[in-house]
């Protein structure tokens, strides 16, 4: 197994308002490797968005590595590590740029990792591919392609942000709760989308999840996380084996 | 007189169209203006009575600007001070700079060479028009043309959201720090225009401006709704030279000048909360904001 990333001892601390030290992430080590599909489970506070945040760059963590693909990554910039990781937030809102279309938000997304250059961004051009990508989720997205994402409801917003994400194929997907905001039909449509996406183009993916089902019907391998640690980390066989009953268990011993 | 506030309209556009590539496009307040506006009329003046051509010494004005929108930048972004707090640190630091180009508190341009006067068949104001048009038409056909680059869309794509723009790996500190350098040349390219129409410079030219500015934009974000980006720096102009015959007709009316400041403001603030004075007055039916 090829390894992708490797997060070695990663402790965050933080101080709250009476200068009390809070250990939000406590020595994780975890290996992600390529191809790997893992649902991460675990209460409020358990450090999942900070694991998320610690590994896109868009939080420092106090001590630890972060190797990608043998290169220690860990003091590069969030924008540097979007060339090879793409993520998709909770919420709606949060995925796309409100006052500008479908095809502009799309049109960003395809340059990922690229140069912007002061040149024209010849959006014409992509337009069939785009209206294609859309038309290929099939919720009506291809007939919004001139409207500003702000206008979208949460669903379609949900599904542009994943298309976005994906669209470059980067080494690694992060999915922070992406279904958790959305009605439930809405959700699980979204949820088949995502798996089928990552089947498809065989993403190595970490994908945070409060829903039990999801966490087991979905990925090759799940870890649990309490109070800042890796508290469980199951393989595709062990995965297998375990029920719904199981994983409330495990959640009744925390 | 009323061929003169529209002259004038035209010239304060052009800092109103600056003021809105941060304000409205990055989605922050920079507070530069103050002092970036002065400092263009300043570096112009000073540099055309030391006998340089009035266009290259706009040229230098807008250079200085760019300086000055560099400097609060850096600042904001690299240093992490808050963006209002650079630009008041900026702006104040540039009183002393100003002083330090002209040597003394204000420069008159008396006899001197303008860029106005390259028109000189034209009848009166018709030069400032002239001027303040083709400045116009290049700050916006060059801001068009930028706004619709690769670098143009991550431009605006890091001021509608910015934590989404950096997960693409847009640099959303250098789009900012371009911004303000953009910006600041522009509202300095208003300043040195502005200060050869009125024949000086002052150190304490900048006080107020940025309401003039805001009010350009907010007028014309009133009056016109729902338009593209291209329509809206037009809109911009509409709104500024709207703005000019509206403070001319006050003092026509035969207001005491010295509350125009006072007066400014309030049609400003009449401006800003007339969304949320339409809904007490419940008019929201026949025009209130589309969602």
């Amino acid at each position: 197994m090829e390894e992708l990333l490797e997060l070695k001892s990663i402790t965050k601390i933080i101080q709250n308002e009476s200068d009390m030290n809070n250990t939000i992430l406590d020595h994780v080590d975890l290996t992600i490797n390529k191809g790997d599909f893992i649902t991460v489970l675990g209460g409020n506070g358990a450090g999942k968005s900070t694991l998320f945040n610690s590994i896109t760059g868009s939080q420092s963590v106090t001590s630890g590595q972060i190797d990608f693909k043998e290169k220690n990554v860990t003091t590069w910039s969030e924008e540097k590590r979007a060339r090879f990781m793409g993520r998709v937030f909770q919420d709606p809102k949060m995925g796309t740029a409100p006052r500008m279309t479908v095809e502009e938000n799309l049109l960003l997304a395809l340059k990922r990792g690229k140069k912007r250059p002061f040149l024209p961004r010849k959006l014409k051009e992509h337009r069939k591919y785009f209206e294609e990508l859309c038309a290929s989720i099939g919720n009506g997205l291809e007939d919004h392609l001139d409207t500003p994402t702000g206008h979208l409801s949460g669903g379609q917003r949900q599904s542009l942000s994943l298309l976005m994400t994906t669209l470059t194929e980067p080494d690694l997907l992060l999915l922070d709760e992406h279904t958790a905001a959305l009605d439930p039909k809405t959700s699980k449509r979204l949820m088949a989308l995502t798996n089928q996406m990552i089947q498809e183009k065989e993403l190595t993916c970490l994908m945070i999840t409060h829903r039990m089902e999801d966490a087991l019907t979905y990925g090759n391998r799940l870890i649990l996380m309490e109070n800042g640690k890796v508290k469980l980390d199951l393989g595709e066989e062990e995965k297998n084996k375990l029920t719904l009953e199981d994983l409330f268990v495990l959640f009744e011993r925390e | 007189m009323f061929i003169s506030a529209i002259a004038q309209g035209f010239l304060w556009a052009i800092l109103g169209i600056g003021i809105f590539t941060t304000y409205r496009i990055l989605n922050f307040p920079d507070l530069t203006v103050e002092g970036s506006f002065p400092l263009g009329s300043a570096v112009a003046v000073t540099a055309i009575v030391s006998g340089i051509h009035p266009f290259v010494a706009t040229l230098l004005a807008i250079l200085a600007g760019m300086a000055a929108g560099l400097v609060t930048g850096l600042l904001y972004t690299k240093g992490k001070v808050p963006v209002i707090l650079s630009g008041i640190l900026v702006m104040s630091g540039l009183h002393s700079v100003i002083l330090f180009v002209m040597q003394r508190p204000n420069l008159s341009l008396l006899n001197y060479p303008k860029l106005y006067d390259l028109f000189t068949g034209l009848p009166n104001y018709f030069d400032v028009i002239f001027i303040g048009l083709l400045a116009l038409t290049l700050v916006i056909s060059g801001l068009l043309f930028f706004f619709y680059t690769s670098k143009g869309q991550a431009y605006i794509a890091t001021g509608d959201n910015e934590s989404m723009a950096r997960s693409i790996g847009i640099k959303t500190d250098n789009m900012k720090i371009l911004g303000l350098v953009f910006a600041n040349g522009v509202i300095a390219l208003s300043g040195a225009l502005i200060a050869q129409d009125n024949g000086y410079a002052d150190v304490n030219g900048g006080i107020g401006i940025i309401v003039i500015g805001l009010a350009s934009i907010i007028i014309a974000e009133v009056i016109f709704k729902e338009v593209t980006l291209g329509e809206r720096l037009l809109t911009i102009v509409i709104g500024s030279v709207l703005y000019q015959l509206l403070l001319l007709a006050v003092i026509q009316l035969g207001f005491d000048t010295t509350y125009i400041r006072l007066f400014s403001s309030s049609i400003l603030a009449l401006f800003l909360m007339s969304p949320q004075l339409r809904k007490g007055l419940k008019l929201t039916g026949f025009s209130g904001r589309r969602e």
